[in-house]
């Protein structure tokens, strides 16, 4: 396998969208930080932007790579190896450009400026982002045939994590504001990635107050070491779940 | 040697293979003859594991192939339309197949990598080769892995004409030595030197599979071209 996601990854950073991610992400991550002469204020404009931007990047380059990657696939596909193994190799190859990314592009200005835990767990969520983006998109594409529509798809499924999740949870909250709804509220940020991400990390910050008596509630739970490790655990679930629904129906798709 | 029973795939409402039941042995030669869309080439790409099939099983020597992906080592395929990546180089390709199947074989076989001087336009990228290079490129990575079983759709579209009888020249060397060849061409007299066998599809399903040999005589042609549109009428008159 590691054959493959060799020649997956000197696909990958031929072109060189990769490095220019990475610079991107360089450049936003310094920019901010000095910008704002606190590293905690730095850190909470940095999170906004890779709650935005990771999972956008990911998912489509994802999605862009996998069906420009069709002819690599049908020539490994009637060669002797599983199927399984080809979309794995896809992607990790992917992942581990994406985590390299961030790895780089974050990890270097937050360990110079904040290397304390919040930095910590903002750089974990981003790869945790990243990666779950990479296994969305790659589901997306195994299903839909068409490029256009794929693409498509991707970039829906991005806008309904980004935007359109929250806006439904604070309708939903507003039409039910009489009922306790905190409880709730903690699954419903758990279907969602990238909620779960901004949480954890803003609990990490010490500046749950502002959210109220539901942010109260998210730090008697996720604030403890506990409640991390959920949020991590759901985190990877959102890796595995859809990675492993697009593994199965790739065997038995038509190539 | 190559067994299918009751293979059936369709593509939304058009069904491309209906119950085809057929059996080859090895030293034989087959070819896969019948209209545009008859389902030749989905044959060939469920052989590969490309297309999986609707019902129906698809054995090599004895065992069922689907679902597997070991058997394919004893496979060389030719593909009709030869995609490869863009940004490689031809010689990153052959490199990259040869590794990939590093544990798979024993010895290469190339002499067609030889014949069509592959090592002139190694250099170059894939996206840079015209159609008939492709082909060539196809071709010799069907070899080069001395596979029992030769699977090649439309070997001959595309090649100049020295290619392509370099190109049939070895494919008789490979079937002398006792291999399954399985060949789909609208090339008729192509089919005719190559081949020993026919098998005839419409729609999906077998019409007959028999030798040349018998062909010729069922229907007093000496001709694979005659012969062929004889039953085509005989058929046309019948339905």
């Amino acid at each position: 396998m590691l054959r493959i996601v060799k020649y997956v990854l000197y696909d990958i950073l031929q072109n060189q969208i990769v490095i220019g991610y990475t610079l991107f992400l360089l450049a936003v991550s310094f920019g901010l930080f000095n910008m704002s002469g606190d590293p905690t204020k730095g850190l909470v404009s940095l999170l906004n932007i890779v709650l935005i931007v990771t999972p956008l990047v990911s998912i489509i380059f994802a999605t862009i790579h996998f069906y420009n990657a069709s002819e690599f696939i049908e020539l490994l596909a009637a060669q002797p190896i599983r199927r399984s193994v080809i979309i794995w190799s896809e992607f990790l190859g992917l992942a581990v450009a994406m985590k390299l990314a961030v790895l780089v592009g974050i990890g270097i200005p937050v360990a110079l400026y904040a290397p304390n835990a919040t930095g910590l767990t903002l750089l974990i969520a981003a790869i945790g982002l990243s990666v779950a983006f990479v296994a969305i998109a790659l589901l997306a594409a195994v299903i839909t045939r068409d490029k256009a529509k794929g693409i498509g798809v991707a970039l829906l499924l991005w806008f309904y994590f980004a935007l359109l999740y929250d806006a439904l949870v604070l309708f939903l909250m507003f039409s039910l504001a009489d009922y306790p709804l905190e409880k709730v509220m903690l699954v419903f940020i758990s279907f969602n990635p990238i909620d779960l991400a901004r949480v954890v990390v803003l609990l990490q910050m010490d500046i749950s107050a502002l959210m109220g008596y539901t942010g109260a509630l998210f730090r008697e739970f996720l604030g403890t070491g506990w409640g991390i490790g959920f949020a991590f655990v759901v985190l990877l679930f959102w890796i595995f779940i859809p990675i492993s629904i697009a593994v199965r129906m790739f065997r038995r798709k038509d190539l | 040697m190559l067994e299918s029973i009751h293979l059936s795939k369709s593509f939304g409402k058009l069904k491309a293979l209906d119950r085809l039941s057929i059996r080859m042995e090895a030293g034989q030669a087959v070819s896969l003859v019948g209209p545009n869309g008859s389902g030749k080439t989905t044959f060939l790409k469920c052989l590969l594991g490309l297309v999986i099939p609707d019902s129906g099983d698809l054995c090599l020597n004895g065992q069922s192939i689907l679902s597997q992906w070991d058997y394919r080592r004893q496979i060389g395929y030719m593909p009709q339309i030869g995609r490869y990546p863009d940004n490689m180089r031809v010689g990153q390709v052959f490199d990259m197949v040869r590794e990939i199947r590093r544990d798979t074989f024993s010895h290469l076989d190339d002499d067609l990598m030889q014949a069509f001087e592959v090592s002139k336009f190694a250099h170059k990228p894939m996206r840079t080769l015209s159609g008939g290079t492709r082909q060539k490129v196809s071709a010799c990575l069907a070899f080069l892995f001395d596979p029992d079983v030769l699977v090649l759709d439309e070997p001959t579209a595309g090649l100049d004409p020295v290619a392509s009888e370099i190109l049939k020249e070895k494919v008789l060397v490979e079937k002398a030595k006792g291999k399954l060849v399985l060949v789909t061409s609208h090339i008729l007299s192509d089919l005719e030197e190559l081949t020993t066998d026919v098998m005839y599809l419409i729609e999906g399903k077998l019409q007959f599979y028999q030798s040349i040999e018998q062909l010729k005589s069922r229907t007093g042609e000496d001709k694979l071209n005659r012969a062929l549109a004889q039953v085509m009428k005989q058929n046309a008159t019948n339905s």
